[in-house]
């Protein structure tokens, strides 16, 4: 889909696919290298069982703050723990927050700026300074009282994430609904007397689809990035849940000295997920939407 | 231009009404509250009546909706009231802590101006070349790397190679400024790193649309020297949206430190609201989510008002 703007016409179908690959690697050599890791993360995370060379859970007290040797490749935490194993098991909790914080948040926020566009007036204005109290909100307080009140469930984590989302995304998606309000297709269905929902819906969201896709891209390196200072702060994934940054927390700081490879090691992974996730994200943007360049 | 502005502050009214609100209600919602916590802190018994005492000393056995009132009626007057945890004036309890924030703020911005704005400035004049790439790569590097895994790696690294740490007592800068800054030097560069990713990748993309312009291609054709192309007619045009980025990630910094604090041991902004949430301090809290609420949404208003300033060619209406 991503470089389906540069298909040559009077491609087959089988051509189709494969020079729009290629025309993405030879375009956005970046973007592609990004695809390449997001695509190794998920297959990590998918094969966890299989890949991981230990339990992520189970302590092994004989082996506490190992060495990287060759046994724990990446040596064990201060359970005895085998950090690799838990690096494997983390991609999932990273892979499955990121992906249910960008969908959802891109997603509420989406239908928000539509609605928002396609009322206009007063719905806006009320609906703009809503989004205005979720954006000058302070994301920590908000994590906090959902974690307190709710726990520290991966769906608890999900939410306190997805709320400040909301709003970025229908910024976004607000200003391009206000651009097709007024389309003609937009005004031969009300002409056809739909209900506002289902032109909503219907009508404008999918022509909004490029914006969304780009927001969706953004926020998954965000929301891993965002899960893991989160998890850093005790705010995030309660142990034992293997999570990246919930392996920076404690002892990765008390043992760095002695054991640097308990903080090296998970700070890798989240960057190289964000990155990979940022750089797909912003090739992305440059095909789907050329005007708007690489901010 | 007047109209504008009384609007959008007008408009910000209902925006921080909301934030109060929000916060007041979000406080209420968490579990237990500042007398349970401190009574249980001192581990002897209370009694239940000695909790309601204190319950009636802080007000908090009043209707929901009188405390917020009266909250408000407060803030109104720029009175935050006092600490419910340490009985202190809010006012003093933040102006504590707000110039180890403010400072770090400061520096780190400085760090990323100083980052952006040439490396930005290189990656447009030399696009699509290996200059380019790697100024995309380290930028965009510093937005995938988080800054509290930067500064446990900083600190780390001091302490193997120099077997030093930076100092954890504040000391402010008029008294020693070599001590001030080997503590907040490194916080700084941790935050100021990803600030600069946001502010390079703008530059660079402001300097490509500038590089495109008639006046720019005009510059060129009557011969002018390309150094003062570039400076006089292109970065300055180009800076216009790269400041917009530098004010607005400024007010993220000023409260927004929370999980760096932490890492660096600083007694900034953001360790106090850890603390006062842990506390359930419930006006410290609200004092310090308005405060932050406000600088975000001045900062928002001041941007756009500079920014109409500085290019005639946006007029608001």
């Amino acid at each position: 889909m991503a470089g389906a703007a540069a298909v040559e016409p009077g491609a087959g179908p089988g051509a189709w696919r494969t020079g729009t690959i290629a025309d993405f690697w030879h375009r956005h050599p970046l973007g592609a290298a990004g695809a390449a890791v997001i695509a190794a993360m998920t297959l990590v995370a998918a094969l966890a069982p299989a890949l991981a060379p230990y339990d992520p859970l189970a302590p092994d007290y004989g082996a506490m703050i190992a060495r990287p040797d060759a046994a724990h490749w990446l040596g064990t935490d201060a359970f005895g723990r085998d950090v690799l194993s838990r690096i494997i098991w983390g991609s999932r909790t990273a892979l499955t927050i990121g992906l249910a914080c960008a969908l959802v948040g891109a997603t509420l926020g989406a239908v928000v700026g539509i609605t928002a566009a396609y009322f206009g007036g007063l719905v806006d204005l009320l609906v703009e300074r809503v989004m205005d109290v979720l954006l000058s909100f302070p994301l920590i307080i908000l994590a906090l009282a959902v974690v307190s009140v709710l726990g520290n469930g991966v769906g608890n984590v999900i939410l306190a994430i997805t709320v400040p989302m909301v709003p970025r995304c229908s910024r976004v998606i607000r200003s391009s609904g206000l651009a097709i309000r007024r389309a003609p297709y937009v005004d031969a269905a009300r002409a056809a007397g739909y209900r506002h929902t289902r032109i909503i819906l219907r009508h404008m969201l999918p022509n909004v689809m490029a914006p969304y896709l780009i927001m969706v891209t953004a926020f998954m390196g965000q929301a891993i990035l965002l899960e893991a200072s989160l998890s850093f702060l005790g705010l995030g994934v309660a142990e034992p849940t293997p999570a990246w940054g919930l392996m920076l927390k404690g002892a990765a700081i008390d043992f760095a000295e002695t054991a640097p490879w308990l903080a090296l090691f998970p700070g890798l992974a989240i960057s190289l997920a964000v990155l990979a996730f940022n750089l797909f994200g912003d090739s992305l943007r440059d095909a789907l939407d050329p005007k708007l360049g690489t901010p | 231009m007047l109209p504008y502005v009384v609007k959008r502050l007008l408009l910000m009214l209902p925006t921080l009404a909301g934030v109060a609100l929000l916060v007041f209600v979000l406080m209420r919602v968490l579990p237990g509250d500042v007398v349970e916590l401190r009574f249980a802190g001192e581990s002897s018994f209370a009694s239940k009546a000695q909790l309601d005492i204190e319950r009636r000393r802080l007000g908090l056995d009043q209707p929901l909706w009188l405390q917020f009132v009266q909250w408000i009626e407060g803030v109104v007057r720029l009175d935050f009231g006092r600490s419910m945890w340490t009985g202190g004036p809010i006012s003093r309890e933040i102006a504590l802590r707000w110039e180890l924030s403010l400072e770090v703020a400061i520096l780190a911005t400085t760090v990323a101006v100083l980052l952006a704005i040439p490396l930005g400035l290189l990656a447009a004049v030399r696009q699509d070349t290996w200059v380019d790439y790697a100024v995309r790569l380290f930028s965009i590097a510093g937005l995938a790397v988080p800054s509290f895994w930067l500064g446990i790696l900083m600190i780390l690294g001091l302490l193997v190679a120099f077997g030093w740490l930076p100092p954890i007592e504040f000391t402010p800068v008029y008294v020693s400024p070599g001590r001030n800054l080997a503590q907040l030097v490194w916080p700084a560069l941790a935050v100021g790193y990803r600030y600069s990713a946001v502010a390079t990748r703008m530059m660079r993309s402001a300097m490509l649309e500038v590089l495109r312009e008639d006046y720019v291609r005009t510059a060129r054709a009557k011969g002018l020297w390309p150094r003062l192309v570039l400076s006089r007619h292109a970065v300055r045009n180009a800076m216009l949206p790269v400041f917009t980025v530098i004010v607005l990630e400024f007010a993220f910094l000023i409260g927004g430190l929370v999980v760096t604090e932490q890492v660096f041991n600083l007694n900034g902004l953001g360790m106090l609201f850890v603390e006062s949430i842990a506390h359930r301090d419930y006006t410290l809290t609200q004092a310090l989510v308005l405060v932050v609420a406000v600088v975000t949404v001045l900062a928002n208003f001041v941007a756009d008002l500079v920014y109409a300033w500085l290019d005639p060619r946006i007029r608001y209406a």
